[in-house]
């Protein structure tokens, strides 16, 4: 095979922690064809990206490749100098990252750090490469590709900024790219937009790519040929239609099961039952900017009401106005058809127990030098007035109740746990108020496909049990579809569509409620394809929304 | 001219040694990553560090560089003991203390062994000390060593100063009163600053905007002069009390420094006050002492604790200074910087006796020491917990 561009084999890869070395990859190989585009899928921890950066001959600080050989185009990348390396990388081999606001300089203009790299390389001149940029830009389908290089990254958006990082990978016309997650930040509605620009453009210039994500249906999208990665070893690799249609093993079935999780239709409200939460009317502002504008909705008792939109449209606002962290400028919120006090310092105790809140980055809503028994153990103590012997079989009563064996856990600090552990213990913290009413807040968007499918079933089992009802806010219409009863769609502020799930999910739709639904990811790989034609390659993404206006 | 010639001669023959060095090393190696990926930089610090230690070999065998002997064999000591004291604390104690002792550098050991020893001295100053610190005898002999056959006196083993008082004893009570002075006016400055500093940041709004205000006025005066300032207000205030002038000293000093802790305490607290788990405990109905003592303060302990070495060192420094400009720790209480002030002329008989100029070296030596192992330890503080974010 003469055209083969990345050879891996058995490259086996350690981390050091605690003065050992631990390994994080045993044995991968990998074949690279050029202009393939190879996906790398598996949960956070599986070595996806310390395969794609090691595709570059590169380790983070503290990981080293112990064994094995990459080979890109005949050159051995592991034992090459320094010097061989700093000539093949951005202008053979160019990488983009996860997060395109983090990797931007904020101090440079997008087309100066955009023809760095050329320059450097010898490959072009400042000017040309200037004008290159300005062609790269408009195959990406940038607006203004004459002027937005001239921007600096926080004058963009993330979308945009995303392309941008896409059109400085392509600009010395590398034969290969590593994708780092790099839609993974991004809302539905945008997310569509970057991964047809990035599929164009690699189809146009013949580039081979490795695609790293764990979302199953962009990877569908995007790949050549899949290869699933689980703590370190491949578990099965083939061709895209051959991989979703024939999963060979367990492993593979089961992060193909995971969107089939659905709930029961649960039988229509009884006509005249007082709602537990009531929104009514809401107008909220920060500053002089309007953020909410009229918004109504109901919550019934042990229901979930999905609350869907891209970011900015006023999703977590209205659980600030619902927790009174912002007092809204009208309306009122009402709690078993009573009012309460706008802002939560106005709130009696017991109004603040009824409604609590579940984080989306379990990172930040844990107080890291705690302890999982003190950040269980102080709502108990501070709600319940239980203490001591009390307190703490209150505590494992809870641990119980989210799944995690007490005695080992209970002495842990958050930094000791995983993602979705972390957000068990944002539950059980939830929970010991013993409320009524609990606000999700992306609770799932953070955490790996079968992580958050755990998460979700134990909220459903915990909502049948104590008849809680949630208000679920999420930009992933999956999650919606597997536990909302009712759905609220959001945009700029504004209440679009409310309804049944059901009838939510079936057409017709208002316009916004269709495009947010038909822009979430299909496994099917001929998806994107055909919404494009659908659409016109002109009208996807934000310029569909703004058309919309 | 000429200097500036043998400069230029000696960087090239540093660069060309360096060069040399790096391509010997990738044909003796067979072109190990080591040297083959050894930026020119790295090799010619190699050269100039092989030329520092060649210069400094030269410089122990020259006759008149007794000081630069000393200095050496006391690093050389310090250095010994350091790495004694960390084998010690790798053997002995509890499972988590030995292995806190495992991952310490030799300079983290070599700070709490000085540390250690620095509060051993002053909390046992009275028992360890042979005379009083305002003990005065008949015989003044400023000659250290007590060799009574070069004209030292036993008794006293660095000597008397000119109206003779010991001065070892005079050295250690230093140690009590010096550094536990410091000690106390940088606690006071933490309390202050660190809880108007949390309030501010917690709170916001008006309360911020005053206190920041007033910090920002404080700050703009250059704070040695000032506090220069407010002793001479002081001293007109204590009259003949000399305790309370020492109590003056430490509020104002306190006061001044707790400006900085302020600001530390609001940066550190503004970016703890956005988390989520604050948000928590707000909607929980948490009072406010529940949030800034048990949800931000945990938090903001690692650099609060790093503040707090080099605070201590500045507080210490500028206690001394204050002394040596004569209005801080007033006689007859022994103090380094009045030492360093009192014995500053017998830096002049360095030519007839090294040993006699050295003698205010020591007080100055005891500080520089001091702060030398706080600065060690703090480093390592911050390294440590900086990797624990990681």
């Amino acid at each position: 095979m003469t055209d083969l561009l990345l050879k891996i084999r058995g490259l086996k890869i350690e981390g050091r922690s605690d003065e050992i070395w631990n390994p994080i990859i045993n044995g991968v190989d990998l074949d690279l064809r050029k202009g393939e585009v190879l996906g790398l899928i598996g949960e956070s921890g599986a070595g996806k990206s310390t395969i794609g950066l090691a595709g570059m001959g590169f380790t983070r600080d503290g990981v080293r490749i112990s064994g094995g050989s990459v080979e890109f185009d005949g050159i051995d990348l592991v034992n090459a100098s320094a010097e061989v390396k700093r000539k093949l990388l951005g202008s053979r081999i160019a990488y983009v990252a996860q997060s395109a606001a983090a990797s931007f300089n904020p101090a440079h203009k997008l087309i100066d750090q955009h023809t760095e790299a050329p320059v450097q390389h010898g490959v072009m001149s400042r000017a040309e490469s200037a004008a290159d940029a300005v062609e790269l830009y408009r195959r990406l389908r940038l607006p203004n590709p004459e002027e937005i290089g001239f921007r600096y990254p926080h004058q963009v958006s993330g979308g945009q900024l995303q392309r941008a990082m896409t059109a400085m990978a392509m600009s010395c016309r590398p034969d290969l790219i590593i994708f780092d997650e790099p839609t993974t930040a991004l809302d539905v509605t945008t997310q569509i937009e970057v991964l047809a620009s990035i599929r164009d453009i690699v189809e146009q210039f013949d580039t081979a790519a490795i695609y790293i994500t764990h979302d199953l249906a962009v990877v569908a999208q995007m790949a050549d040929r899949i290869k699933v990665l689980l703590k370190g070893d491949e578990v099965e690799e083939a061709e895209t239609r051959e991989m979703l249609s024939h999963p060979k093993e367990d492993y593979t079935k089961s992060l193909w099961a995971v969107r089939e999780f659905k709930r029961p239709q649960k039988p229509a409200v009884a006509a005249g039952a007082t709602p537990v939460v009531s929104v009514r009317k809401v107008t909220a502002a920060y500053g002089k900017v309007k953020v909410l504008q009229n918004v109504s909705f109901d919550i019934h008792e042990g229901r979930t009401v999905a609350v869907v939109g891209e970011s900015g449209s006023g999703k977590s606002t209205t659980a600030r106005c619902i927790t009174g962290l912002l007092p809204p400028l009208s309306g009122s919120i009402q709690f078993d058809g009573v009012e309460m006090p706008a802002d939560y310092r106005k709130r009696s105790k017991d109004q603040l127990r009824q409604v609590q809140m579940i984080y989306q980055m379990a990172d930040t809503a844990l107080n890291p030098r705690k302890s999982i028994g003190e950040i269980i153990g102080r709502p108990v103590q501070f709600y319940m007035g239980l203490r001591g012997r009390e307190k703490r079989r209150r505590v494992e009563q809870l641990l119980d109740e989210i799944e995690l064996p007490a005695d080992q856990y209970f002495d842990r600090l958050p930094s000791e746990l995983s993602g979705g552990q972390k957000q068990r213990i944002g539950i059980a913290r939830a929970l010991a108020a013993e409320p009524r009413f609990i606000i999700c807040d992306e609770v799932t968007s953070a955490l790996d496909q079968l992580v958050a499918e755990g998460i979700l079933k134990l909220l459903a089992r915990l909502q049948d049990d104590l008849k809680l009802s949630y208000m679920f806010i999420t930009h992933d219409l999956a999650t919606v579809r597997s536990i909302a009863d009712e759905v609220v769609v959001m945009k700029e502020g504004k209440v679009i569509e409310q309804g049944p799930k059901a009838e939510m999910f079936r057409p017709p739709h208002h316009a916004y409620t269709d495009l947010l639904l038909s822009s979430v990811p299909e496994m099917d790989p001929d998806w994107l394809s055909n919404l494009l034609k659908e659409r016109g390659v002109d009208n996807i993404g934000d310029a569909a929304v703004d058309k919309m206006g | 001219m000429s200097v500036i010639l043998w400069i230029l001669a000696a960087l090239a023959a540093i660069s060309l040694s360096g060069w040399v060095f790096r391509l010997a090393g990738q044909k003796i190696t067979g072109n190990s990553p080591r040297f083959r990926d050894m930026p020119f930089a790295v090799a010619f610090g190699y050269a100039l560090a092989a030329a520092a230690v060649l210069g400094g070999v030269w410089l122990w065998f020259q006759p008149g560089a007794t000081f630069f002997r000393w200095a050496v064999q006391g690093f050389v000591i310090f250095a010994i003991a350091a790495w004694l004291f960390r084998l010690l604390g790798r053997a002995v104690g509890t499972a988590g203390t030995r292995k806190l002792f495992r991952q310490m550098p030799l300079t983290a050991s070599f700070g709490i062994l000085v540390i250690l020893i620095y509060a051993v001295l002053s909390i046992f100053a009275g028992v360890i000390a042979p005379y009083g610190q305002a003990e005065v005898f008949d015989q003044v002999n400023a000659l250290p060593g007590g060799n009574a056959a070069t004209g030292g006196n036993p008794d006293h083993l660095l000597g008397t100063d000119q109206i003779g008082r010991d001065l070892l004893s005079r050295l250690i009570y230093g140690a009590q009163n010096t550094v536990g002075i410091a000690f106390v006016t940088t606690c006071i400055a933490f309390f202050l600053g660190g809880s108007l500093g949390f309030l501010a940041a917690t709170l916001q709004g008006w309360l911020d905007q005053v206190l920041s205000r007033a910090v920002d006025v404080l700050m703009a005066i250059p704070s040695l002069i000032f506090a220069l300032l407010l002793m001479t207000i002081a001293s007109a205030w204590a009259g003949s009390e000399k305790w309370l002038l020492t109590v003056y000293m430490v509020l104002i000093i306190a006061v001044i420094d707790s400006t900085r802790v302020f600001r530390l305490a609001r940066a550190v607290g503004l970016n703890i006050v956005v988390m989520d788990y604050i948000e928590a405990a707000k909607l929980r109905g948490e009072g406010l002492r529940y949030l800034i003592f048990k949800e931000i303060l945990p938090n903001a302990y690692a650099p609060l604790l790093a503040e707090f070495g080099l605070r201590f060192c500045f507080v210490f420094l500028t206690i001394a200074s204050l002394s040596f400009l004569g209005v801080g720790i007033q006689p007859p209480l022994a103090d380094w910087g009045t030492m360093v002030r009192d014995l500053a002329q017998f830096i002049n008989f360095a030519a007839f006796s090294p040993l006699t100029a050295a003698l205010p070296l020591m007080a100055a030596g005891a500080i520089a020491l001091l702060t030398v192992a706080v600065n060690f330890v703090v480093d390592w503080m911050l390294h440590r917990t900086s990797g624990l974010k990681d």
